[in-house]
């Protein structure tokens, strides 16, 4: 119940705290046209029937990845700068415990960019929301935002030991957001590139919500993200533990 | 036995430079510190800037490891059970930072009251009290970012305090506040020892040690070079006497002119907005302003006064004979 608690507490705080910023609103706002724009024009040139909404889901997942990529490493960097990564690393609280409500909250305001590139789709270019399974696509979204959050986790854990951790969250940004088939199907990678799909949950995540919205069975896709996303829960845990260690032993908590 | 007991605790960092042909760089900031603390004691830990003292306060609150020896709070190692000891303690760290800035008062402390298991029914009572202790009820709604160094101050006291901890680690917390607003934080730190809690103290301040600390430690050069009470300490200066002198313009040459008159066992020089200050400690019985006034040649003279040593000029003498 504590940790329950501890979870819920630590999500609405850092929601909150990352909605106070108005880089973020500046982002949240612009980002989407951009994204919905893109989709539109690759959705165009494929001209295939219901390309549009299979491209513009993408590009709003695309949002949500770019969200927990760049949130929950930055969130790190940004409690390093202002003092209080100390102050949660030596609180009783287990640090996954910590950590994990800021990397959901990160992936959590994502859902914003979602939202708002199928509404710019929808008013700009014409992209038609219809959804095949309403409830599963409901359901889809938060479990897709669990595994990116998840995922963010093992990432925010490079952020606790290295201070200048941001070039692996920029290398990232892109790779991922190709093998996991945000931008075309994973089914047109090469073959090599499979295998690093299949280790990604936002690449079932993506599956998952897009089967939920044009037709299909999401459940599958579903569990595999949620059981992928429970990997990813206690690879970060470790990692967090050893790394929160090795950052005292090296003192890089602190910027000095 | 001690609530914080230290032996030979040492810190080593390691660090590198250059570019293309890197070399390895080891400085040692702390170097077999050793002390205790009894329960309900007020100790304080003096030294320069660079002397070790945050350094040792992070690896007693575990957010360094040492590099040898060892340290227990409450019984509890810091190095192998750091989530014990983080239960049983409470740190406040001087400066603007280590808030959440973009959240208000209230948001801060209830989220540290979570990562401290505060028990929800409990949050709400302890919260309000604290912000009482600190001055800041009524504000508690604002957000931290509008917060000036001294509301700041006072609300990362209220943190520290949030799960009442019998251990309290204060490492400079009256830094860069305003004289109205340290001596009001002073007072909170007096009735913290009034509750019953161990209090670990660092300042630069020595009126602010000399008032509340039961014990000191002078920590330089990574090593406790004195440790008494304040009158003890003060002790080691009785035979001294100390002459103050106003300048303006004195340069390096002369101040280390002053270092060889006869009696005199330290100079420091406290560089003022127009004019130095240059305090002179020396043996009773000598005969020191004309021969002072002498090597002082060519810079402006003003106000020059002969006083009884305070705790500062004994923590100078400390220092300076390193």
């Amino acid at each position: 119940m504590k940790t329950l608690r501890l979870l819920a507490a630590g999500w609405v705080f850092h929601v909150k705290g990352l909605t106070m910023s108005g880089f973020f609103l500046v982002t949240t706002t612009f980002l989407p046209l951009i994204l919905a724009t893109t989709a539109s024009f690759m959705a165009r040139a494929g001209a295939r029937q219901g390309t549009l909404l299979y491209v513009s889901l993408g590009a709003g997942v695309m949002g949500i990845w770019s969200s927990t990529l760049f949130g929950s490493g930055g969130a790190i960097q940004w409690q390093r700068w202002q003092g209080t990564l100390e102050l949660v690393v030596a609180a009783p609280a287990r640090f996954v415990l910590v950590i994990l409500p800021l990397t959901l909250a990160t992936a959590s305001v994502g859902v914003y960019s979602l939202a708002s590139t199928l509404l710019w789709g929808w008013l700009v270019f014409g992209v038609p929301f219809h959804l095949a399974h309403p409830f599963l696509f409901v359901l889809a979204v938060p479990v897709a935002v669990l595994g990116l959050g998840l995922l963010g986790l093992v990432l925010a854990s490079t952020f606790v030991l290295y201070r200048y951790a941001n070039a692996l969250s920029n290398m990232l940004e892109f790779p991922v957001l190709f093998v996991t088939g945000l931008l075309v199907p994973v089914a047109l990678l090469p073959s090599w590139a499979r295998p690093v799909s299949w280790v990604l949950a936002p690449t079932w995540g993506m599956n998952a919500i897009r089967q939920a919205a044009l037709g299909g069975s999401p459940l599958d896709d579903l569990g595999l993200t949620a059981a992928l996303g429970a990997c990813y829960l206690v690879l970060g845990a470790i990692l967090l533990e050893n790394f929160a260690r090795l950052a005292r032993d090296r003192a890089t908590l602190a910027l000095t | 036995m001690g609530v914080v007991e230290v032996e030979e605790l040492a810190r080593t960092y390691r660090t590198s430079t250059g570019v293309l042909r890197r070399r390895a760089l080891e400085v040692e900031a702390v170097r077999g510190v050793s002390f205790e603390i009894a329960e309900g004691e007020l100790f304080g830990l003096l030294g320069p800037n660079g002397a070790g003292k945050t350094t040792t306060i992070k690896m007693l609150i575990t957010l360094l490891l040492p590099t040898s020896g060892s340290a227990r709070v409450l019984g509890f190692d810091v190095a192998r059970q750091p989530r014990e000891v983080r239960r049983s303690i409470g740190y406040v760290f001087g400066g603007d930072r280590g808030l959440y800035e973009r959240l208000s008062a209230l948001d801060n402390l209830r989220y540290f009251c979570e990562l401290y298991s505060v028990e929800p029914r409990e949050q709400k009572r302890r919260i309000a009290e604290l912000l009482e202790l600190v001055g800041l009820a009524g504000r508690e709604r604002e957000r931290v970012e509008g917060y000036s160094r001294g509301m700041r101050q006072r609300l990362h006291i209220a943190r520290g305090l949030l799960h009442d901890p019998p251990v309290v680690f204060l490492d400079e917390p009256t830094i860069g506040v305003d004289p109205v607003g340290a001596r009001e934080l002073r007072a909170t730190i007096a009735s913290l020892v009034q509750a019953g809690k161990t209090v670990l103290l660092t300042t630069h301040y020595m009126f602010e040690a000399d008032a509340l600390c039961d014990r000191i430690g002078v920590i330089t050069h990574g090593r406790i070079v004195a440790e008494g009470t304040p009158a003890d300490l003060k002790r080691g200066v009785a035979d001294l006497t100390v002459v103050e002198i106003e300048a303006f313009g004195a340069s390096e040459q002369a101040i280390d002119r002053l270092r060889g008159v006869d009696g005199v066992s330290s100079v420091a020089v406290e560089e003022r907005e127009q004019t130095q200050l240059i305090r002179v400690q020396a043996a009773r019985g000598h005969e020191l302003t004309q021969p002072l006034l002498r090597e002082l040649d060519g810079a402006r003279v003003g106000r020059i006064a002969v006083r009884e040593p305070t705790l500062e000029d004994a923590y100078v003498a400390l220092v300076s004979a390193e």
